[in-house]
C-alpha cells in the first residue's frame, strides 16, 4: 500500500516533472491565463497519461523495441483524440480557449517520458499509479501558475470577481503584464525557487 | 505576395514559437548550454518545418478538412475527418524525420554527424506539432502560405535557443543565489527574452 501510494505523491513534490525534472512545459503554458482551462488542461493530461500508461503496460511484452515510439505514440494519439472530442462535445468553449494544446498533449515529454521509463517496465497497476501521480504533480504547478496568473492579472479566480470593488476605489489596478505568457515562466522560475532549498534540506 | 511576407515575417518575431506559445521548451531548455548545438538543433528543426508543414498542409487540404475528399469522388463532398488530424500528422512528422534521416546519412556524411543526434528527438518536439496545429487553425490559403510559416516559425525557433544559448554561456561567470541556479534562472531568462520580443507585437504587415 505505501509502495502504490508512494508512485502517486512522489511526482507531486520531489520527483515533480515540471520543477524538478522540466519535462512538459512545452504545451501548457499558455493554457494558464485563466484558471478554468488550466484546470481542464490538468484534467486531460492526468487522464492521458494514466490510461497510456496502463495501456502500454499491457502491451509491453508485446511490442518490439525497435518500433515502441511508433506504438507509443499511436495509443497516446488515439486516447488525446478522444479527450479531445469529449471537450468539444460537452465543454465547447474551454475547448475553443484550449485550441491546439489539446492535440499537443501527444508530443507532451511527460506523456512520452513515463512510457519510456516507467511502464515498459511495470505491472500495469504501478503504471497507472505512476501516471496519474505523474499527471497530477503536472497539473498541480498548471492551477498555481493559473492562480496567481487569474487572481493578479485579472483579479478574478474561476470568472468570479475576488477582488473587492473598494481596493479599485483606492487606487489597486489589475497587473497587465499577468495576462501576458512569458509571466508564466517567471512565476515557474519562482515556484523552482522556492521549493529547491526545501527539497535540499530532506 | 505581401501577405505571404507578413505571415514570414509574424512567425518570426510575434508568433515566436517559444515565446509566444512556449512550443519546443523541453529541447530548447536541456540543449541550449552552448550555442553550437543549439545552432545545429535549431537548424534540424527550420529544416523539418519547412518539410512537414507543407505537406501536412496539403494533406489537410485534401484529405482531412470538411467536403476536401470532394476531389475524389462528389459523393464524398459531406464526409469530414478532421478527427485524424492529430494521429495523422504525427504520423507524418514521425515519417518524414526517419526518411530526413536516412537521406542526410547517406548524401551528407558530414551533416548527419552535425544533426544526426537531434533529428530522432525532433519527432516529438512540440513546436514541430504545434506549427502543423497552427497552420490548420489559421486557414492559410495557399501552399506558399505555409512554407512561409514552416520557415519562419524554424528561424524564430532558432534565433531563441541560440540567444538563449549565448546568454547561458556568459551567465556561468556570474553570481546567482544558489537555489535559483540551473533550471530557475533558465526559466527567468526565457521569460525576459519573452518581455523583450513583445516589442514586437505592435508591428503590422497590412
Amino acid at each position: 500500500m505505501s509502495k502504490n501510494w508512494n508512485l502517486i505523491t512522489a511526482p507531486l513534490r520531489k520527483a515533480n516533472p515540471v520543477t524538478v525534472l522540466i519535462l512538459g512545459i512545452c504545451s501548457a503554458l499558455a493554457v494558464t491565463a485563466k484558471l478554468k482551462p488550466a484546470i481542464v488542461m490538468a484534467l486531460s493530461v492526468t487522464v492521458v497519461t494514466g490510461l497510456s500508461n496502463f495501456i502500454i503496460s499491457l502491451l509491453r511484452k508485446g511490442i518490439p523495441a525497435k518500433i515502441r515510439i511508433i506504438v507509443q505514440l499511436i495509443v497516446v494519439a488515439t486516447l488525446v483524440i478522444l479527450v479531445d472530442q469529449f471537450l468539444k462535445a460537452f465543454m465547447y468553449d474551454v475547448s475553443k480557449q484550449l485550441s491546439v494544446f489539446v492535440g499537443l498533449i501527444i508530443t507532451n515529454c511527460i506523456v512520452m517520458g513515463r512510457l519510456e521509463a516507467f511502464a515498459m517496465a511495470h505491472k500495469p497497476w504501478e503504471s497507472l499509479l505512476d501516471g496519474l501521480g505523474n499527471g497530477l504533480g503536472y497539473g498541480s504547478i498548471l492551477v498555481m501558475v493559473a492562480f496567481c496568473r487569474e487572481l493578479f492579472g485579472s483579479g478574478t479566480l474561476l470568472g468570479y470577481q475576488v477582488i473587492p470593488q473598494g481596493l479599485y476605489d483606492f487606487g489597486y489596478i489589475n497587473n497587465g503584464l499577468m495576462i501576458l505568457p512569458p509571466m508564466a515562466l517567471i512565476i515557474i522560475g519562482i515556484i523552482i525557487w522556492l521549493q529547491k532549498p526545501e527539497e535540499d534540506r530532506k | 505576395m505581401m501577405d505571404t511576407l507578413g505571415i514570414f515575417f509574424r512567425s518570426i518575431f510575434i508568433d515566436n514559437m517559444v515565446f509566444a506559445y512556449f512550443l519546443g521548451m523541453c529541447s530548447f531548455l536541456a540543449v541550449s548550454k552552448n550555442v553550437k548545438t543549439s545552432f545545429g538543433l535549431g537548424v534540424a528543426v527550420t529544416f523539418v518545418l519547412l518539410i512537414t508543414v507543407p505537406v501536412n498542409y496539403l494533406l489537410d487540404k485534401y484529405v482531412l478538412s470538411a467536403g476536401a475528399l470532394a476531389w475524389l469522388n462528389p459523393a464524398f463532398a459531406d464526409v469530414s475527418l478532421d478527427f485524424l488530424t492529430f494521429i495523422l500528422f504525427i504520423a507524418i512528422i514521425a515519417v518524414i524525420v526517419q526518411i530526413l534521416e536516412m537521406v542526410i546519412e547517406k548524401f551528407s556524411p558530414t551533416l548527419y554527424n552535425s544533426l544526426g543526434i537531434f533529428l530522432p528527438l525532433i519527432a516529438v518536439n512540440c513546436a514541430i506539432l504545434g506549427a502543423s496545429l497552427f497552420m490548420q487553425e489559421r486557414h492559410f490559403t495557399n501552399v506558399g502560405q505555409s512554407l512561409a510559416y514552416g520557415l519562419g516559425s524554424g528561424i524564430g525557433w532558432t534565433l531563441a535557443i541560440v540567444g538563449m544559448a549565448a546568454i547561458r554561456e556568459k551567465i556561468r561567470y556570474s553570481k546567482i543565489p544558489k537555489s535559483m541556479q540551473g533550471t530557475g534562472i533558465a526559466f527567468i531568462i526565457t521569460g525576459l527574452m519573452g518581455i523583450a520580443f513583445m516589442a514586437f507585437l505592435g508591428i503590422s504587415f497590412n
